[in-house]
């Protein structure tokens, strides 16, 4: 069952980005950045939590995620120091994919040359 | 020609995209990673005993590298405007908006180049991501304690 909701999950929220895309003028860059707030809003909330139970890598794998993870380090930051846990703990989780696009792009760009 | 004369023209020989095939493959293109990723997480989680959680962020660096490796062998860019959002909204799109940019400006050099273009397409998701959770983390902080 978990996977059929990871297929309709993740296929939503791709749906609904690419209706924004072709029925207005924003660029890829605004819906990327959109997604990552309502994944923010959505923790805030309590519906990303249920939406991961639900749909697995579905919905781990959607940019919203990103979001969902930045409030859920600065809420569990929060809770093991106060304020300055905050600080420290909202990249706690979303790091990961920071530094491994970092690395991973940083890496391949050494041995490969742009395209045309 | 007047100026809504002209309009007429320009919107008459506008290209056509047709928006319910593209939303189609979006859909499709981004429940099929989105079923990918799932099937990528159990088998961690099977063969190395992870829990879900660290099961997912190898999961995640997984898809990463591998839609960076697939923008350095050049194909990637083709595969993104053909599947649209369907390659957009998952991890992929931001792990190629990165090494992405990275191959591009390459050549305008380590400080200038690379580095201050490293993150001219992600940057924004990092930016909104940690401002908006910031306040919202401050939000709930104030509401419930």
């Amino acid at each position: 069952m978990i996977f059929l909701w990871a297929f309709i999950v993740a296929g939503l929220f791709c749906l609904v980005a690419q209706l924004i895309l072709d029925n207005t003028k924003l660029t890829p860059g605004h819906i990327t950045s959109m997604f990552t707030v309502l994944g923010a809003i959505l923790g805030f909330f309590g519906v990303y939590d249920k939406l991961i139970k639900l749909a697995g890598g579905g919905a781990s794998t959607i940019i919203s995620n990103f979001g969902y993870l930045l409030y859920k380090g600065g809420i569990e930051g929060y809770q093991a120091k106060g304020i300055l846990g905050i600080f420290t703990g909202i990249l706690v989780n979303g790091g990961a994919a920071i530094v491994g696009a970092v690395v991973f792009a940083a890496i391949l760009t050494i041995f490969f040359n742009p395209k045309d | 020609m007047n100026k809504d004369e002209y309009q007429k023209l320009v919107k008459k020989h506008e290209p056509q995209e047709n928006k319910t095939q593209n939303a189609l493959v979006a859909f499709l293109v981004g429940g099929l990673i989105g079923f990918m990723v799932e099937g990528i997480i159990q088998l961690l989680m099977g063969i190395f005993e992870l829990s879900r959680v660290d099961a997912s962020t190898w999961t995640c660096l997984i898809v990463i590298f591998i839609a960076s490796l697939f923008t350095a062998l050049g194909f990637f860019d083709n595969w993104m405007s053909k599947a649209k959002a369907g390659l957009l909204l998952p991890t992929t799109g931001f792990a190629h908006s990165v090494s992405s940019s990275a191959l591009d400006y390459k050549k305008e050099g380590l400080i200038t180049g690379l580095g201050a273009n490293f993150f001219k397409l992600a940057g924004s998701v990092i930016l909104f991501g940690i401002l908006s959770a910031f306040v919202l983390v401050i939000v709930r902080v104030i509401m419930f304690g």
